[in-house]
């Protein structure tokens, strides 16, 4: 693709809804590219369960395409690639923008393959370029220890935003703009995969990790999954949500589906509580946006002070239940 | 079952950061500082190793990097890999991640007679999570990203990828890449003799002309990405740390200074 590549493309989730978090820091970032560079905003969206424009046009959206196939009704790689590659080299657009969800994790660099381009993934800031030149992407690298700024020099430049580092759009109600239909025929021979079955481990009621004002998670300084309990209490007696570092899930204790950082979920609660948790860089980068953590933890040189606003520096089997018995006293539900 | 296993040799991810230097835009490890098989690529290895224990076939780890990255690949022979391949010339230097996935695709192509390609979830140096499916597009086959388990049927792969909310299964025909994730495997310490054969091993190297690849696809030369800038984010401690003679009157204290933030 040439240089007069123009225009940015958002991808938006359909799991996140017309109106979701996601959706709203996407179009965000790319309504301000927009106006920035002077070129249109168009949204793109997988499937049909996305019924709904209207947000999507007041979240900064010129144009809604959305892209009809019935491989489409969930994430699925080679019907998504099949269906977006003859609709990118259509739009031929500069930027081509999506959330660093497991969806964009897998869709970004394949996209940007298939297409012959660049990609910068998990970006955490970007700006125009000098001179309308590339952008500048900045994206964290060795976990979160050191910042790199990048530029892709091919067209369209693809690039993956890390959930909660862009402030969402504020929506302009009764902003409208146009839609279209994109029917695909993705070559069912490149079709090489088949989702059979979708199994959801995290909990479906109660708030979602990502959402949650207040989240309580623990480490491997628990112990083991028999004090587990401990973290679920305190949780229970905030309201909070439940998360947990990668040691924990990866021994089991716990589902994938609770891991907090850089290759878990990032989460931008206003309370997060730490326990047991030594606050390695890819534990910490997905609490980022977090306003204020609280640090529960035996040694007083852990990582995880460094980080927080509150410490307590002792053992976590003693310090919860004594924790969760106040909180209960204050919010009067003891 | 034939299983290529992508890996790659980086400094120790854990080390502190003032254990790396800034030079123009590449990051520089202190002289001491150990390499190790990237996250989650060992774990990739024994996903490997583990297939092919129930279904037979052969392992084989391949690196690009530098002579260096031959420690990486000996480990992998130590943790039972049957052969492994060494991808270095100085047309690779300062590949990024569409220059390294060329070069691993053509060494797969090289090996021939695949049926599954493993790769790491995303190295953790550069934790980009990009050449995993730059090898299946330039080998045009499937990719799965990112896999917590994978089991072979006979006629397909059963590959369990994670999302947000659990994990999908998914089927996959050979030949495709996996991606591994940390879950899918708990990785295996070398045995005595594995370090002993590993150590008398022939690590053949394989370069650009070896390969067939035209160095201007590659290197410096076939970048799409550059890096324009490093730095190291500043994290400016300011913890209040609250203390106590017994946990009853720390956890009361510390509901109090929330309660005041407005935190409750
Ligand atoms: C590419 C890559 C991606 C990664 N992605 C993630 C990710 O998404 N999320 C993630 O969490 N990690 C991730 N990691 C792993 C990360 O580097 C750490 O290994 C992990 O976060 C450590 O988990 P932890 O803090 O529970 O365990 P540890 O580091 O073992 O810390 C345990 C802590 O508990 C404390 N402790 C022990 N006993 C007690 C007690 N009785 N009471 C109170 N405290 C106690 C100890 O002092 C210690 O600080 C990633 C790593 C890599 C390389
Ligand atoms: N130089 C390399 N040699 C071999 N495998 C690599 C190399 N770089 C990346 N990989 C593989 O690709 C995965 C993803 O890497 P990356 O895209 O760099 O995050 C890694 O976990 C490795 O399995």
């Amino acid at each position: 693709m040439t240089a007069e590549a123009r225009g940015i493309v958002a991808i938006i989730e359909p799991a996140d809804g017309p109106a979701g978090a996601l959706t709203a820091e996407v179009l965000g970032v790319a309504r301000r590219l927009g106006n920035d560079l002077n070129e249109p905003v168009t949204a793109v969206v997988l499937g049909e369960t996305v019924a709904e424009v209207g947000p999507l046009w007041e979240f900064g959206a010129d144009k809604v395409i959305r892209v009809v196939h019935p491989l489409l009704a969930e994430f699925n790689l080679d019907a998504a690639l099949g269906a977006l590659e003859p609709l990118i080299r259509r739009e031929n657009p500069n930027v081509v923008l999506m959330a660093h969800t497991f969806q964009g994790r897998a869709l970004g660099p394949a996209l940007a393959f298939r297409l012959q381009t660049g990609v910068a993934t998990d970006c955490v800031d970007l700006r125009p370029g000098a001179g309308g030149g590339s952008l500048v992407l900045t994206r964290s690298i060795l976990g979160g220890n050191f910042r790199a700024e990048v530029v892709i020099d091919t067209r369209p430049q693809i690039v993956t935003l890390r959930p909660k580092a862009f402030p969402p759009a504020e929506p302009t109600p009764g902003r409208t703009g146009t839609v279209e239909e994109f029917r695909p025929e993705p070559d069912p021979v490149r079709v090489r995969q088949e989702v059979r079955r979708r199994i959801q481990e995290a909990a479906a009621e109660g708030v979602r990790l990502e959402d949650a004002r207040i989240v309580v998670a623990g480490g491997r300084g628990l112990g083991g999954p028999e004090n587990w309990h401990l973290v679920e209490e305190l949780a229970s007696a905030l309201g909070a949500a439940v998360g947990a570092s990668r040691a924990v899930t990866d021994a089991g204790w716990v589902p994938t589906s609770l891991q907090i950082g850089l290759t878990g979920k990032t989460i931008s609660p206003d309370l997060y509580i730490a326990v047991g948790i030594s606050g390695a860089v890819q534990h910490m980068a997905g609490v980022s946006a977090a306003k204020t953590i609280v640090a529960i933890n035996k040694d007083p040189d852990a990582t995880i002070f460094r980080y927080a606003r509150f410490g307590v520096v002792g053992d976590a089997k003693q310090i919860l239940p004594a924790l969760t018995r106040e909180i209960k006293k204050a919010l009067g539900k003891a | 079952m034939n299983i290529v296993v992508c890996i790659k040799y980086v400094p120790d991810w854990e080390a502190p950061a003032s254990q790396f230097r800034i030079e123009d835009s590449r990051l520089v490890p202190a002289p001491g500082i150990a390499y190790r098989i990237s996250d989650t690529d060992d774990e990739a290895i024994e996903a490997a190793l583990q297939l092919k224990e129930k279904h037979g076939g052969r392992v084989t780890a391949i690196s690009l990097g530098p002579a260096s990255a031959r420690d990486g690949l000996k480990h992998a022979l130590a943790m039972g890999c049957d052969q492994a391949v060494l991808l270095d010339d100085p047309a690779f230097e300062d590949s990024d991640a569409a220059g390294t996935a060329a070069v691993l695709a053509a060494a797969i192509r090289k090996l021939g007679d695949v049926d599954l390609i493993l790769t790491g979830r995303q190295a953790a140096d550069w934790d980009q999570g990009q050449v995993h499916a730059g090898i299946a597009e330039f080998l045009g086959l499937p990719a799965v990203i990112p896999a917590r388990h994978i089991e072979w049927t006979g006629s397909e792969f059963i590959v369990h990828r994670i999302y947000e909310e659990g994990y999908e299964e998914i089927a996959v025909k050979p030949p495709c890449v996996v991606a591994c994730s940390n879950e899918i495997a708990e990785p295996r310490y070398p045995t005595l003799r594995g370090i002993m054969a590993a150590s008398r091993a022939q690590i053949p190297v394989w370069t650009a002309a070896d390969l067939g690849i035209d160095p201007g696809r590659v290197g410096r030369a076939g970048r799409r990405t550059r890096v324009l800038r490093l730095y190291a984010p500043q994290v400016e401690a300011k913890c209040e740390f609250i203390e106590g003679e017994n946990p009853e009157e720390i956890a009361a204290k510390l509901v109090q200074r929330l309660r005041e933030e407005k935190l409750l």
